[in-house]
């Protein structure tokens, strides 16, 4: 009986924890993808929002647009599917952080003879779970567009559930070769075995399709036709106001963050420090101090993968539209049957 | 547990501004749906821009391949208890899936103008 209620409380604090974790990552990206340019383009960006006398390099600008958007009035369109209108920006938010819950942040963490694995739910099939859930996020788009009875919300919606569509079977492909070369669907044991060698060097061509299709997959520049601003206003959310249009970014933000972390574990070692094996790690520093360092890790190579967004938005102008879908299904998706087959022989050929 | 917290952020975000919020007169043309302040062509529900029919097509083809992948992934897991067996076989399944691959691009199902 304690046992269950012991692991119910830690449930529970590992959800509020990844919760209160995800909540604070579109603000600080949206902070950081409005500072970067700037950085880039050798203006200021938003610096002045701060705290009484300190400015913080404006970090709080977000906190305030937050704020502003909550107090903002809220419009449904004449026109509009009412219920669907309201339900469109929940399907967004909930799948995105469903997803996260199934990566394993850190080593497992011993206090007082338990271990406690640092992942909501320790899944065998995560791998599996993570996929299925991330081509949820399509129905929020698809139905923000069509309810909004709007040209351009409906246009936007219609590119951008295409293009997730097609570039989640490349996604998809790319992680096959993984799978083979691992022999397992269970994301702490592929985080084990790169211990000493990365997994992007095991599969570099599986790393790349991957990193594209997590662009195209988010909506994100150079893929973001979707809400092209110089065609289509905003895409889905033209109609959407107030706290519905945070929500959307919310999700957004959240998708982008999680796909980071999943790259940096299948790919980058996950919460490993490359060349320290995690008992040694454990040993040395206790496990406290072992896991804090771990989520530290995996947090540092995620952060990357997100600056990589934004360095990119900045970088690459917008593809056109057929050539989005011509790069998707014409290159991506044979390259990456191909590149299941090489890896297939490869392994099978040094047995 | 996990989809109950996750909701209800969602939820908090759908509703907060509705009791936050300012509530003040909706008139019609605030609430038409946004065209560059150019009168809306169509308005009522249920009547819809035609739009290209290829956004179908890519969704059908979307469930195919993905079911490909499907079975690709149980394949992969089950790869090395397999063998040569295994390898042979996924040849002969990713062949027939190339056929149908190649008769998509030449019907030009892929082909966006």
């Amino acid at each position: 009986m304690t046992a269950e209620l012991t692991e119910l409380a830690l449930a529970l604090g590992k959800i509020i924890l990844l919760t209160a974790m995800l909540v604070q990552v579109p603000p600080i990206m949206i902070w950081v993808e409005r500072r970067g340019p700037a950085l880039m383009q050798r203006r200021r960006g938003p610096n002045r929002v701060g705290l009484f006398k300190w400015r913080l390099w404006g970090l709080l600008q977000s906190l305030a647009d937050a704020i502003k958007l909550i107090f903002k009035e809220e419009i449904v369109p004449v026109g509009a599917h009412r219920q669907l209108f309201q339900l469109a920006p929940l399907l967004g938010v909930v799948p995105a952080f469903l997803i996260a819950a199934a990566i394993p942040f850190g080593p497992p963490l011993v206090i007082a003879g338990l271990t406690i694995p640092l992942a909501v739910v320790q899944l065998d099939v995560g791998f599996l779970y993570i996929l299925a859930i991330s081509s949820l996020g399509v129905y929020s788009i698809a139905i923000a567009g069509w309810a909004a009875n709007s040209k351009y919300a409906l246009l936007g919606s219609l590119r951008a559930a295409a293009q997730m569509l097609s570039y989640e079977i490349p996604l998809g492909l790319s992680l096959i070769p993984i799978v083979l070369i691992y022999g397992t669907f269970d994301l702490n044991e592929i985080v084990l075995a790169q211990g000493t060698l990365w997994g992007f060097c095991k599969a570099p061509v599986s790393f790349v399709i991957f990193l594209v299709c997590m662009f195209a997959e988010t909506n994100r520049a150079p893929f973001d036709m979707a809400e092209g601003e110089a065609e289509l206003v905003a895409g889905f959310h033209t109609e959407y106001g107030s706290t519905k249009f945070a929500a959307f970014f919310l999700a957004e933000y959240v998708a982008m963050f999680v796909l980071s972390c999943l790259a940096a574990t299948l790919f980058f070692g996950g919460w490993q420090l490359p060349f320290i094996s995690p008992t040694l790690l454990s040993e040395t520093l206790g496990s406290v101090m072992a896991t804090l360092c771990g989520v530290a890790v995996l947090l540092l190579k995620a952060a990357f993968f997100m600056w990589l967004f934004v360095w990119v938005r900045w970088t690459l102008p917008r593809f056109r539209y057929d050539r989005l879908m011509a790069l998707g299904w014409k290159f991506l998706l044979p390259l990456a049957l191909a590149n299941i087959l090489v890896t297939a022989l490869l392994l099978t050929l040094t047995w | 547990m996990f989809f109950v917290v996750a909701g209800t952020v969602g939820l908090a975000l759908n509703v907060l501004s509705r009791f936050v919020g300012p509530r003040r007169r909706q008139s019609a043309t605030k609430t038409e749906a946004f065209e560059c302040g150019v009168p809306t062509a169509v308005s009522r529900f249920g009547r819809r821009e035609k739009v290209s029919i290829k956004y179908y097509v890519t969704a059908l083809l979307f469930i195919l391949f993905d079911v490909e992948a499907v079975f690709l992934f149980l394949w992969a897991k089950v790869f090395r208890s397999l063998g040569w067996f295994g390898i042979v076989e996924i040849f002969i399944f990713l062949l027939v899936l190339i056929f149908g691959y190649i008769y998509v691009l030449k019907s030009g199902a892929l082909e966006w103008e």
